[in-house]
């Protein structure tokens, strides 16, 4: 059969159900392949809005996710995504056509070195050299994708070798030789963590997006609850350990905040996270990294603490701060069996009672707060927290980068794993929408919004036609403030108020380019109708992309100021009279 | 070093002299790691591109077949206090096509480089040269009327100390192939 066929034929024995791409010359064949491939395809607009649209299916499923690109240009807008998918380890099997192998390097008609080009964004790629090496490569790039530390996989076909003759085989075996990653943990190594938790007297469980990649939520919770170990995500983590239980509370669905829950911790985390890191005696980093929006200043990065680290990539460990237990494994190995070391020490949780006071003071004294309008004008915390109301929690909510991403990971209280979706290490601005589109393919009984920035939509805004003709029911909340507001935030703060190029002024009209797309167009500004008027966009059928007028003004708080240590958050005002005793 | 230095919230000027520091740093010992690597195509790019990307710096850097086809031998030099010499091997080691990594020892390993030095030698000098090539058990492998090449194979540090004596004569060219290395004893490398 031709190598386009068994290219199909691979993909649907690794359980491919959905391919997003853009066909173009390079990828004829393989398009062709396509018609009765037994493939779904979701041609998209831009590859970029195909890549991301494959991260967001990939990060709400837990499955791999594919997108599709032609030579040249098809694959360099493939770069975003794919350096996308390597910061925030997302896994992703991106396929790309490539120009017959005799025009190679002659600078053929839309060549261009995809391999090179994207060999420091890729956790690996494979150039075909023979139609028949294509399909062990499927194979090795989606268990290499899917497997150890997640992360994006690329297969370059040249036209012609996608044409062939080949006699096919199914794959059973792999020969990767170089790539065995390390899951299981050195029981030793948990022995002793489990020891030094037992005895810290200020521990604080820190888990990151590994811990959601590991699929080990259940077991962080269990972990946490073996003791009443205070827990802290990163930006990536949300969700990993629910912000909300099962309860009286008033909240929508009867959830009640989590008693061990501090919220997000790094630069624009809550001050009980980034206050309870600062003065911690053991910290217990699970599938994080120790980024640099974390640690804030790093020699005056949690000064008092040791360090337990717990990651798949062993290149991780002690990359920023130095670890006094290493301990490489995959977060849902290892933590199933801290548990049980550590419930075998039987532990005093009395011991720990100076500790949650200290933090339950912080928690009293600082909760996340804003100045609320006293008449009907949406401020964005509160457009966050409609939107938690309108969904009941329950929603997949995805990103774009910025103020709103902010405040969304802050005021929207995500109960579970694979509800929240962003670029987290990259930042990329026009993620949300496609990704948004991804997730809904893959998880098409759940609610899926979109939480975007007025700037940010429209770096992928293409994708609405996408959502339209193959009627993708996202909703898409922008918060529109009529300035690219994160950097307008940084220019007031640091740079003397002098605006440069942040105001992105009335345009376009979101309504109307809605409706040219072929999806509901809608425009929020009263706050007191917000919540219905969200329930409402909900409940329409197919897109919807609602232009939601938020305080123009206002900024994301607190904040620990570049280069500055956790205790030194700022903001918002009525906080920065006080400091922490 | 600023706090702030690299980060966008400042508008603090950054002085040359502030930036140039972190680049002054280097003294530590050198690291000689043998690396198997599947024979396979890109791989050097991969391991070259890795290097410029971490910010580490090659020293010298040498690739050749082993006794398996399927696979060959990097052979680099690293200055270990610039670089977290532990950090240079795990990133190493997430290249897929990356078998094995040593880290060796200089006791423990028998290291050889090869150097062709082409030397001004007008009829007096000649001798002299002669006489120096063969304390360094160098080879004469060409001569003309006022030049002489020599071969000499040896640890880099008898290579630059032949580089100090033949300097006076006139050194037109010189080339070093880079170090490579084999663990003492019977234990592969």
């Amino acid at each position: 059969m031709r190598a386009v066929d068994a290219l199909m034929e691979c993909l649907k024995a690794e359980g491919v159900d959905v391919v997003f791409g853009l066909p173009g010359g390079a990828n004829l064949p393989t398009y062709d392949a396509f018609v009765s491939g037994g493939i779904r395809h979701i041609l998209v607009r831009h590859e970029a809005g195909g890549g991301h649209a494959a991260e967001g299916y990939a990060k709400a499923t837990g499955k791999v996710g594919v997108a599709f690109a032609t030579s040249g240009p098809g694959a360099t807008n493939l770069v975003t995504p794919i350096t996308d998918a390597m910061m925030d380890s997302v896994p992703c099997v991106f396929i790309t056509g490539q120009v017959r192998t005799e025009l190679l390097g002659t600078d053929g008609f839309q060549e261009a070195d995809t391999i090179g080009i994207t060999m420091p964004i890729v956790k690996h790629s494979f150039m075909i050299q023979h139609p028949n090496e294509i399909p062990r490569a499927i194979h090795e790039a989606f268990h290499i994708a899917r497997s150890g530390r997640p992360g994006p996989v690329l297969v370059d076909i040249p036209q012609d070798l996608s044409r062939a003759e080949i006699d096919y085989e199914p794959v059973t075996d792999l020969r990767l030789p170089g790539y065995q990653p390390k899951i299981d943990g050195n029981q030793k190594q948990i022995r002793q963590a489990a020891k030094a938790l037992a005895s810290a007297q200020r521990p604080v469980i820190y888990a990151g997006g590994g811990v959601v990649n590991a699929n080990a939520a259940a077991e962080l919770t269990e972990f946490a609850t073996s003791d009443r170990f205070p827990v802290t995500c990163t930006l990536m983590g949300l969700g990993a350990f629910p912000a909300t239980v099962e309860g009286a509370g008033g909240r929508e669905g009867g959830r009640e905040p989590n008693p061990q829950w501090l919220g997000m911790l790094g630069m624009h985390g809550t001050r009980p996270a980034n206050y309870a890191m600062d003065e911690a005696d053991l910290i217990c980093a699970v599938g994080a990294r120790f980024d640099d929006r974390i640690t804030g200043k790093l020699s005056e990065f949690a000064p008092r603490a040791k360090f337990i680290h717990i990651d798949v990539d062993p290149a991780e460990i002690s990359k920023n701060v130095p670890a006094h237990i290493p301990i490489v494994g995959d977060a849902k190995n290892v933590l199933a069996k801290l548990v049980i070391e550590y419930r075998a020490i039987g532990a005093d949780p009395a011991r720990l009672d100076a500790w949650w006071s200290r933090i339950d003071g912080w928690k009293a004294k600082y909760p996340l707060l804003y100045d609320d309008s006293a008449d009907s004008e949406i401020k964005p915390q509160y457009m966050i927290q409609a939107l938690y109301e309108a969904t009941g929690g329950e929603a997949i909510i995805t990103s774009d980068v910025g103020q709103h991403q902010m405040w969304t990971a802050q005021y929207y209280d995500f109960p579970a794993p694979r509800r929240w979706i962003n670029s987290g290490g990259l930042g990329t601005m026009g993620f949300g929408l496609p990704a948004a589109m991804g997730a809904a393919v893959g998880e098409p009984e759940r609610v899926v919004c979109c939480v975007a920035g007025d700037g940010s939509v429209q770096m992928n805004a293409q994708e609405l036609a996408t959502c339209a003709q193959n009627n993708i029911p996202i909703k898409v909340f922008i918060m529109n403030n009529g300035y690219l507001g994160m950097v307008r935030q940084w220019q007031e703060l640091f740079w003397d108020g002098k605006y440069s190029h942040v105001d992105m002024g009335e345009f376009p009209d979101f309504v109307k380019l809605a409706e040219a797309y072929g999806v509901t167009g809608m425009r929020f500004t009263d706050k007191t109708t917000l919540v219905e008027d969200m329930k409402r966009a909900i409940a329409t059928d197919g897109p919807v992309l609602v232009d939601v007028r938020v305080t123009r003004e206002e900024n994301t708080y607190p904040m620990i100021p570049a280069g500055s240590a956790a205790r030194d958050m700022v903001g918002p005002q009525v906080h920065d009279q006080e400091r922490v005793g | 070093m600023s706090v702030f230095m690299g980060e966008p919230g400042t508008k603090a000027p950054l002085s040359l002299e502030e930036l140039e520091a972190s680049t002054n740093l280097r003294t530590g010992r050198k690291h000689v790691l043998s690396i198997l690597v599947e024979n396979k195509s890109g791989v050097l790019t991969r391991i070259a591109g890795l290097f410029a990307r971490r910010g580490f710096n090659i020293d010298t850097l040498t690739v050749g077949p082993t006794e398996d086809m399927q696979v060959s031998r990097v052979t680099l030099t690293v200055d270990g206090a610039l670089h977290p010499i532990d950090q240079v091997t795990k990133q190493l080691h997430k290249l897929v096509n990356v078998l094995k990594i040593r880290d060796l020892e200089p006791g423990d390993t028998v290291a050889r480089e090869l150097a062709l030095f082409k030397v001004n030698a007008d009829g007096a000098q000649r001798g002299e040269l002669m006489q120096i090539a063969e304390i360094f058990r160098g080879k004469v492998v060409d001569v003309t009327k006022r030049a002489v090449i020599i071969e000499v194979t040896g640890t880099t540090e008898k290579i630059e100390a032949f580089e100090t004596m033949v300097r006076p004569f006139g050194l037109i060219e010189m080339m070093r192939t880079g170090e490579i290395a084999i663990s003492r004893g019977r234990s592969e490398t």
